[in-house]
Formats: structure tokens, sequence, C-alpha cells
């Protein structure tokens, strides 16, 4: 069984429990005393993790760490509908692969201002948000083009692959950090669409979705 | 001494909450800001702490000997954390009891950036009526939504805020319940800006734990909230106690941030309650009695 090393406020471990829940897939959980214990650098998590971050996972004797890394092994392993992220599409696999990577830019700059804010991160956090709010900028593009083309996610698929879930949490965390979504209606209907997934999960933060408006 | 930025002097003489003891690393200035001021203080790890106003002479994370220390301010130890005042405090902060008693875990669940007033978020830790919504299926579930009557009392000898027969259903009420049990609770509001409430222990029926919400007041519309546990539990680890706290705040964190206007109306005419809000209009009172006005918009004259 997979073992999660989690910290409940931290949007890239919910990136996992998400994925984990949408694929009905049972996990153990070990907690983290993230803040203000910062048990991340603490000399037995950093043999786990040398870089000192979470997420980590267990999982027959292999150990990952990356929520992007985990998404990709986690989907391919248990996912045996092969939507989440199809190995056999290379061009897919390319978009899905230049998205994961966006997402990281996410954390730099959306996550980063929420930890600013919240948990009195030093850095400077007025770059950060315009960091943000560039990606967001590009994101709502992109997905409001696919609306247009008949697209409802971020990748050239009929499906959610594991490049929304990566994107979705510090988006949605985003007004922790002082980044307002009121500019990127694209981003909110996506938001919408993949809080309707079966088995979506809240994290403290994110609500479900409403009911869907009818048709 | 230059003029305080808040002019409030029935604030700038409360004691504040500046940080946690146990996580202040011994013998190094630290600094944060209390009422739009820049303050500084430091933990010399054995018990003994010192708070001044920040000096270019002592910048963050230069070491320092507090017995050499000279032009600090008020401060006080209580409850574990450092507390200071910008005016005159009183000789004693509010008692909080149960923090004397000897098996009960004494934690810090976190200390929160919020962006929001600090009379805002005491008066949603009163609300009980979005337990179900907010703290889904842990602090209340449909359909058990209905706040039932309660009592509220203005304590004149203690000036303080009383609610008392507040019951609620809850799901999972701490890191100790095995069910869901109809909870009881008692709110204080001893302090403008800090709220102490009393629950029912699942561990032992005749006590109740203790969980307190300081708020230090970063300016008018930000605030750091610092969380005191201080309950009964000989099963969890802290870490799983600290966790089950900060989910509930977490979860009630974009509510706070998106209140609106930030500061609180204190007048009655402002926001219309109902029922379930009868501790807040008690306390909205109460703040226009003492004369608060910083983090509210007071009522016409």
């Amino acid at each position: 069984m997979i073992t999660l090393y989690d910290y409940e406020l931290s949007g890239n471990c919910y990136k996992l429990r998400l994925l984990m829940s949408m694929l009905g897939i049972e996990y153990k959980t070990v907690p983290i005393d993230f803040y203000p214990g910062r048990e991340h650098k603490s000399d037995w998590f950093l043999k786990l993790n040398p870089l000192g971050q979470l997420p980590v996972i267990e999982d027959d004797g292999l150990v990952l760490r990356d929520a992007q890394a985990i998404l990709v092994y986690i989907a391919s392993k248990y996912d045996p509908s092969g939507t989440w992220y199809p190995r056999s599409d290379p061009a897919l696999l390319g978009e899905i692969s230049q998205w994961l990577a966006f997402a990281d830019g996410i954390t730099g700059t959306a996550s980063a201002a929420r930890l600013h804010d919240g948990l009195f991160y030093e850095l400077d956090v007025e770059a950060a948000r315009a960091g943000a709010h560039r990606l967001f900028r590009i994101l709502d593009e992109h997905l409001w083009f696919g609306e247009q083309e008949g697209r409802d996610w971020i990748c050239s698929a009929p499906h959610a692959t594991v490049a929304d879930i990566a994107c979705f949490p510090y988006i949605m965390l985003s007004e922790e950090g002082g980044i307002p979504r009121q500019d990127y209606p694209a981003i909110r209907r996506w938001c919408d669409r993949l809080k309707r997934i079966k088995g979506f999960t809240v994290m403290s933060g994110i609500f479900p979705a409403g009911p869907a408006r009818a048709a | 001494m230059s003029p305080t930025k808040c002019q409030d002097q029935v604030v700038l003489d409360l004691w504040h909450p500046l940080a946690a003891l146990e996580e202040v690393p011994a013998r190094t200035v630290q600094d944060t800001v209390l009422l739009e001021e820049r303050i500084s203080y430091v933990s010399d790890g054995e018990g003994k702490a010192a708070v001044w106003r920040s000096r270019p002479d002592l910048p963050a994370g230069s070491p320092v000997d507090i017995d050499t220390l000279g032009g600090c301010l008020p401060i006080k130890l209580a409850y574990g954390y450092i507390w200071t005042s910008l005016g005159t405090p009183p000789a004693e902060l509010f008692p909080i009891p149960e923090y004397a008693e000897a098996d009960r875990r004494k934690l810090n669940a976190a200390t929160v950036g919020v962006n929001v007033s600090a009379p805002r978020a005491i008066e949603n830790f009163l609300d009980m009526g979005h337990f179900p919504y907010v703290h889904t299926d842990i602090l209340g579930a449909e359909p058990h939504t209905e706040v039932k009557e309660y009592d509220v009392e203005l304590s004149v000898e203690r000036d303080e805020i009383v609610a008392t027969r507040c019951r609620f259903f809850q799901p999972m009420a701490s890191t100790a319940s095995t069910g869901g049990a109809d909870v009881e609770y008692i709110y204080r509001v001893p302090h403008p800006y800090c709220s102490v409430l009393y629950k029912s222990s699942p561990v032992d029926e005749s006590r109740l734990d203790v969980i307190a919400v300081f708020l230090q007041p970063v300016d008018q519309e930000h605030v750091r909230a610092h969380m005191m546990l201080c309950v009964l539990d000989e099963e969890n680890e802290d870490k799983v106690i600290k966790r089950f706290q900060q989910t509930i705040f977490g979860q009630d964190k974009p509510i706070l941030e998106n209140q609106f206007p930030k500061r609180l109306p204190l007048d009655p005419r402002a926001e219309t309650p109902i029922r379930a809000d009868k501790s807040a209009i008690a306390y909205r009172r109460w703040l226009s009695q003492k004369g608060v006005t910083y983090g509210v918009i007071p009522a016409a004259t």
C-alpha cells in the first residue's frame, strides 16, 4: 500500500490525495509537522528526501519525491483506464509534461505568496504575485480557446489528465496569497469542472462545487 | 518617543500576543509587527524573554543578551506565548485556570497570518451556525444545522462575555473522538481580540477541552492568529493534535478573508443578525461600550 508523507495544508500533498481519491486507491498517511514544527527539515526526513520537501511516497520499497513525479507514477501504475497519464500517446505525453512543468511554476509563485502571507516565509511577495498573474493569464487564455474548440481540460484529450490535477490546488488557494481570480473566468469554469469529477475530495481552503447549473 | 500609529488607547493598553515561546530560537533577535509598529523580541531559551521597539543596532537574526538590553516594552509570558503592550497594560492577563492542570496537553497549534480584522475573526470563532457547511463531517454535518437556544451574558465582575449552554452535534469533535456526539460549548471573550472556547472532552465527560484563539493585530485588517490548545488526549502525538486544529482553521481562513467590510461594523443596523448570532451581538455591543475603534467601523454617534 502507498504511504504518503503528508501535510494537510500543502497543496502539493493534496494533488496526490486528490488523484488517489479519484482513482479510489487506499493509502496510509504519515502526518508531517511542516508548520510550525519544520519536521520536513528534520534529520530523519532529510534521509527520505534530501531536498527537505513534501510530498514523499513509499510504495513497494520505492521512495519517490516531487508531486508531479508522483502523479505520473501513481497514474501509470494504478489507473486501469489509462486516461490520467496515457502512456501510448507521445503528443499527449509531451503536452502533459509541458503543463506539469507549468504547475511547478505555479508552486514557485502562487504557493510562495501563500506561504508568505500565511506562514511568514520571507520572500519578494509582489514578485511572486506578479509571476502568478502572468501564469494565470496564460492558462486562462489557453482554457478559453480550448472551450471554443470543445476542449474542457488543459491537454488535448476528452478527459482530465494529471496536468489538470497538478495545476489545480495552488490556483484554488491563490487568494490566501493575495491573488484574486476574478479576471480569469475560464480558469474558474475549469476549476468547477474538475470539482465535479467523480471521487473529487476537498482540502482545507477548497470547497466543493455547487450543484451544476441546468443546461 | 514617536506617537503610535494606532490611536485607540483601549487597544494600546491591552496585552497582545507575539509568538509561541517554545518556537522562538534562543538568544537571537526576532521581528514582528504589532499595531503597525515594528517590534523585536528575544528569548533566552530558559523561560526569560524581552520585547522592544525594533531598532537599527539590533536587526533580526543578530545575537543578543537579554540582561544587557535596555528600553524594553512591558512583557508577560502566559499560556505559552510572549505578550507585550504598547500602552499601560493591566497587571494581570485574563485567567485560564485550566492551563495549570498538569494532565493537559498544551500546544500552539499554529501561528497563522490571516487577511482579516481581529474582531471579524473573533466573531467567526463564536459562530456555531457555520459548522455543518464549513467544517463538514468534522464539527458539523447536515441535517444537524440548527443552532439551539443558548445563553449569553456580560460578566461585569470579570469584564468578559460568556456564552453558555451551547450544544451542537459534531461528527468528530476532536482527535480523541470515536464518533458523532452532542458536544457542549462554552465561549468566553475576555479580551477584545482573544477568545477561549471550552468543549466537552471525549476522554472525560466531567471536564472540558480548552481551545483559545489569541489574535495579534498586525494592522486593522491583518492578524497573526495564535491558536492555543489545552486538551485531554493521551493517545495522539502533538503533531496529530495540531493537524486537526490546523485543518479546522484552514477551512475558516477563506471565509474570514472574504468578509466584507473587513472591519467589524458596530452599528446595530449595519448587518442583520439572526437568533444564532446572540453572542456576536453581545460582542459588538461590548466593543462599542469599551470604545474600541481599531479594527471596527464604530457606530455613528
